[in-house]
């Protein structure tokens, strides 16, 4: 495999987690609601997929446990600051720690236990186009669902009734409450669903990527997200783009080393943050004014619809 | 305008975040578990105030601290660490062992240490390599209280109170390099390390060195992860050594579930470190180095509590391996690849190492063609992870330069 594909295919397998919790936070930053909480969200996916899936055997079940688990932890931070008006940032951080705990706790029993793990399925057709086939179509089965996904979830935002509602809800939620419509409940919705994706983010990590629950094995992944969004502009297509940019500096490292390159290790463990801050400064400024304007009420006195 | 300068806050927020991450969360769970958990309840200050006077550090301990940079059940380094803790539990009962687990290697070692000393412990045991500083700092500050550290080594002059421990690890891994160089077919092994510290290096070459004695093709392509348990990272890494068709994975990670799982699921055999993984890879399992401790920690905490640390072999940077008898890190069950005759040539060695022989008996030279060990040389266990500055010839790969 060459050193390209190899770099890619890396990079759609170790992205795949990072475009689920992006892909989740830009709903809910549509919604107008920042939520550092998503790396707590995919620790409590990781840990719930793991865990069910180790005592189901199902490993559906337990995908469907992560975004579940996922979504609750993100509904804390939506009740936090949707409804008692708190800060979004500092609410996302202490749910983060919350996650942590919660999973660093319940998970000391699954470290060792064995779940079942997806497995690379090569798809028939797709899977012998020339070039592109062996970097996308021989994934696990949650990689081929984030493929479909990401279309999807586009259509949702941009063509979907329930998109203008919830663009809405982070832009001009004063037109949606003088048509009658309730802004909580709309914002409510995209917390959670930002939180379940997050969630099933977390459960690629731990049942599909690395076939183990470990604490903490998110390792700022969720913070990564984040950014990802940001300089994506809460475009789910330039949020997957993002996300295997990142996936693929983290897969650089170990394809250069496993050629025996000489390369400053350290330097090259520093290039997925450095992309992805270059990213920010380059893009930044121009992303600015298409930041959903409910993002800033942190610094407004809280006006909850 | 307001827009703007929350977006860069945020992503501010965010990255360091992420860059700091595993800092920060671990201090969140160092500082819940701070009220460190009591593996026995048991005897309180009382015995101490009671115990013989004098100054000897560690005499009269009611109770003794260990730290543990991880969480006890990882299935690697703190899970055997913390089984030793329990071990010294078991051989005292008059004596309270408190644990604390996921402490950093940063000042919150010292604060968690600190207070184990506050609550009375009078025996301390620093488990990480990262540990030793402030280790250290809290030797200098309780004269009275003996602390050891597992791993690292003290450079200058050892504190009457202090020293450091360690099992030979390179020993058992020479010989699973040998069972490694028995069974790959590609003669590609691959090895997934954490950092280029000199014990990691020094099994890295130990590793080649065993698979070169009975493969002499046989190469060792090493990859690290500068972290030392990313699963995720770990993943990555497997992957990337087993599409250069390795057929033989080994590791120097603390959590060591993702790698064996990745072997197995690959179809690659695998070689252990820490703990007996063999449960996870029913297949491709050959064999691998497990630890031990209980016997060292009890015998550490019998000879402070005598009043004998200072001076004794514990107060120094100790080795102990094959040839002292008691090696704490042992070698794992074989996998049915391992054919009896290659059990044989190892059980061989292993009687070798034990008398006269080492895993770096000379000539051993590195990448560079540079000699490590001279010709005919057989290095004292004091000299083997300082010298091991380089890889030796066989591994690919570079140590990375800071």
């Amino acid at each position: 495999m060459s050193l390209v594909s190899e770099v890619l295919t890396g990079g759609i397998r170790g992205g795949t987690s990072i475009n689920y919790a992006a892909l989740g936070e830009s709903v809910s930053e549509r919604g107008g609601v920042i939520n550092l909480g998503t790396e707590g969200s995919m620790l409590c996916g990781a840990l719930a997929a793991y865990a069910v899936a180790a005592e189901s055997g199902n490993l559906w079940l337990g995908v469907a446990a992560g975004a579940v688990a996922g979504g609750l932890l993100s509904l804390v931070h939506a009740y936090f600051v949707l409804s008692r008006g708190a800060n979004q940032l500092a609410t996302g951080l202490v749910v983060l720690f919350l996650g942590l705990g919660l999973t660093s706790m319940f998970g000391v029993d699954y470290v060792q236990a064995l779940a079942p793990t997806f497995k690379p399925i090569d798809l028939p057709i797709l899977g012998s186009i020339p070039l592109i086939g062996p970097i996308m179509f021989d994934q696990d089965a949650l990689v081929y669902v984030s493929y479909v996904l990401v279309p999807v979830l586009w259509w949702v935002i941009y063509r979907s009734r329930w998109g203008v509602l919830l663009r809405a809800a982070g832009e001009r939620s004063e037109v949606l409450t003088a048509n009658g419509i309730g802004v909580l409940r709309i914002q409510y919705i995209a917390v959670v669903v930002g939180g379940m994706m997050a969630g099933v983010g977390g459960a690629h990590l731990s049942i599909a990527y690395t076939k183990a629950w470990f604490e903490n094995m998110v390792q700022g992944r969720g913070f990564v997200a984040v950014a990802v969004v940001m300089f994506a502009a809460r475009q789910p297509f330039k949020v997957a783009a993002g996300a295997y940019l990142f996936g693929s500096a983290l897969a650089l490292s170990p394809a250069l080393q496993s050629r025996g390159y000489g390369i400053n290790q350290f330097a090259l463990d520093a290039v997925p943050y450095v992309v992805t801050l270059l990213a920010l400064i380059l893009l930044g400024r121009r992303r600015a004014n298409e930041t959903p304007e409910g993002l800033s009420k942190v610094f407004d006195a809280p006006t909850v619809a | 305008m307001k827009i703007r300068r929350l977006g860069m806050l945020a992503a501010a927020v965010a990255l360091i975040a992420a860059a700091c991450s595993s800092n920060t969360t671990d201090n969140e769970s160092a500082a819940s578990d701070e009220p460190a958990a009591t593996t026995t309840p048991g005897a309180t200050a009382g015995t101490g105030a009671a115990a013989p006077a004098g100054d000897a550090p560690g005499v009269g301990a009611a109770k003794v601290g260990f730290i543990f940079v991880g969480p006890k059940d990882d299935f690697g380094y703190n899970q055997a660490a913390f089984a030793g803790s329990e071990a010294v539990a078991a051989a005292h009962p008059d004596i309270e062992v408190i644990t604390a687990e996921n402490v950093p290697e940063d000042d919150n070692a010292t604060r968690v240490m600190q207070k184990m000393v506050d609550d009375g412990a009078k025996i301390i045991f620093a488990t990480s390599y990262g540990h030793l500083d402030p280790a250290l700092k809290i030797a200098a500050d309780n004269p009275d209280v003996v602390v050891v550290q597992q791993g690292n080594v003290i450079t200058g002059t050892i504190p009457p109170n202090a020293g450091t421990y360690f099992g030979t690890v390179y020993e058992p891994v020479y010989l699973a390099g040998m069972a490694a160089g028995s069974v790959t077919e590609s003669n590609k092994l691959g090895f997934i390390y954490a950092f280029p510290i000199p014990q990691t290096i020094a099994n890295i070459n130990a590793f080649e060195l065993g698979a070169q004695s009975v493969n002499p093709d046989a190469e060792t392509y090493v990859v690290n992860t500068s972290n030392w348990c990313d699963p995720a990272k770990q993943a990555e890494a497997a992957s990337s050594l087993i599409a250069q068709g390795v057929d033989v994975l080994t590791q120097h990670q603390d959590c060591t579930a993702t790698i064996t799982k990745a072997a197995e699921e690959a179809g690659v055999m695998v070689i252990g470190y820490h703990a007996d993984a063999s449960a996870l890879a029913p297949e491709g399992w050959v064999t691998g180095s497990e630890w031990d401790w209980a016997a060292l920690y009890n015998d550490i905490v019998d000879t402070a509590l005598a009043g004998e640390f200072t001076g004794s072999k514990y107060n120094a940077n100790f080795r102990v391996g094959y040839k002292d008898g008691a090696n704490p890190f042992v070698q794992s069950a074989y996998g049915p690849m391992v054919t009896d005759e290659t059990q044989q040539e190892i059980a061989d060695e292993l009687e070798l190492i034990s008398s006269t022989g080492s895993p770096f008996a000379g000539p051993v030279t590195a990448q560079d063609g540079t000699l490590l060990f001279e010709d005919g040389e057989v290095p004292v266990y004091d000299e083997i992870e300082s010298r091991n500055s380089a890889f030796v010839e066989g591994v690919i790969g570079e140590i990375p330069q800071g």
